[in-house]
């Protein structure tokens, strides 16, 4: 007698279990409680870009230029959901406000997030070329983050930095393939890249409350060498040079907004207002 | 090869996805997907077949660089061994003399 297996036992993705599990047990960092006031403002600027910038990604499912792109965007968009749902959970432990409150009954002022997070989609080159600079920015921070003297911002970090590794091979892949593609994706490459660097700067500012963190955040000043490093690598290998333009003024971190994140936040905010409570 | 995207009928070409589940198994058929390079056809596997821990190996393999039987051929070409008994050794005595055959 022969053995055989039948297509159905053939399992194709390999043994795959998936268990009965807890979201918000998933969350890194989940035991600990903010213990000042400046730690728990710290948590809410990340928090706050990372929801941004997934909002911002999740509109581009059903209108990348493939099926496959609206996959990796929405992975990537969804990763930074995780990491935007750890730091808000956190932030929130300081004044008992859960990471619901803070994403969808804040209004635009209370909001903490950078410009370049808040830029528009624009084309995909415009979208890769903002991802570019978050994903580079980002890895340098929470590369320096996870070894912070708070334990949960130190474990939320250590989590994200592989997550945001793959973010940053994502863009990078693409501003090479769009610099050295058709004359037609170099220009919007080339555009995307000018229209986003005004928003560059204000990643790079410290003012408070990092300053009166020491060894618990990052200082923003100390990422610029490491962001320019491969960002000069990145640019070199793709006959690409950093855009002569003047840094925006920016404000997000003290709660002034460009004008898109109103409309950005009406769309996130509408169903969890309209129906408080609301649970699927 | 023409340029994907250097005409606006152009698509990606495809390339079929073998996902190799744990050590000692061996690659198996996981599906396809459309990308402009095998670099990035790695990665966009990575995001649709190998999410939710599935895989420790990766391969991509241009669906262009297969070569398949011809369905239409499949009578012919999987036959059934029904009443070929004779391809199984089991049915074969071993010759006295010859203990280790």
């Amino acid at each position: 007698m022969i053995e055989t297996t039948t297509p159905d036992e053939i399992d194709p993705h390999g043994e795959v279990t998936v268990d009965r599990v807890e979201l918000s047990a998933e969350l890194a960092g989940s035991e600990g409680r903010a213990s000042s006031a400046e730690i728990a403002q710290y948590a809410l600027w990340l928090g706050d870009d990372a929801l941004i910038l997934s909002q911002q990604l999740g509109a581009w499912i059903a209108h990348a230029p493939e099926l496959e792109e609206d996959v990796a965007l929405a992975n990537i968009a969804l990763d930074l959901l995780g990491h935007a749902r750890s730091l808000l959970r956190y932030a929130g432990t300081f004044d008992d406000r859960t990471e619901d409150d803070l994403a969808y009954f804040r209004d635009e002022p209370e909001f903490r997030s950078a410009w370049l997070f808040e830029q528009p989609n624009g084309d995909f080159a415009r979208t890769i070329a903002r991802q570019l600079v978050a994903s580079v920015y980002m890895y340098e921070l929470y590369r320096a983050l996870s070894s912070s003297s708070d334990a949960s911002l130190a474990a939320i970090a250590a989590k994200a930095v592989k997550e945001i590794d793959y973010h940053r091979d994502h863009a990078v892949q693409w501003t090479l393939r769009l610099a050295g593609g058709t004359d037609e994706s170099r220009r919007r490459m080339v555009r995307g890249l000018h229209d986003t660097w005004p928003y560059v700067d204000e990643l790079f500012r410290d003012s408070r409350p990092v300053d009166a963190l020491p060894g618990v955040a990052v200082a923003p000043s100390s990422l610029r060498d490491g962001f320019g490093a491969v960002i000069d690598a990145v640019f070199a290998e793709a006959d690409l040079a950093v855009p002569e333009v003047e840094p925006s003024a920016a404000g997000g971190r003290q709660g002034r907004h460009f004008s898109t994140l109103g409309h950005l936040l009406a769309e996130m905010q509408v169903l969890a207002r309209r129906h408080p409570g609301a649970t699927w | 090869m023409t340029t994907p995207g250097g005409s606006d009928r152009e698509t990606w070409p495809l390339f079929e996805v073998f996902v190799r589940a744990g050590r000692g198994l061996s690659h198996v058929h996981a599906g396809s997907l459309h990308a402009p390079d095998p670099e990035m056809a790695l990665r966009n596997a990575r995001d649709l077949y190998t999410r939710r821990g599935e895989g420790t190996s990766v391969w991509v393999v241009p669906a262009d660089a297969i070569t398949t039987s011809d369905p239409d051929a499949k009578g012919a070409f999987f036959e059934s061994p029904a009443g070929k008994n004779y391809r199984h050794a089991v049915y074969y005595t071993a010759s006295e003399g010859v203990p280790h055959l």
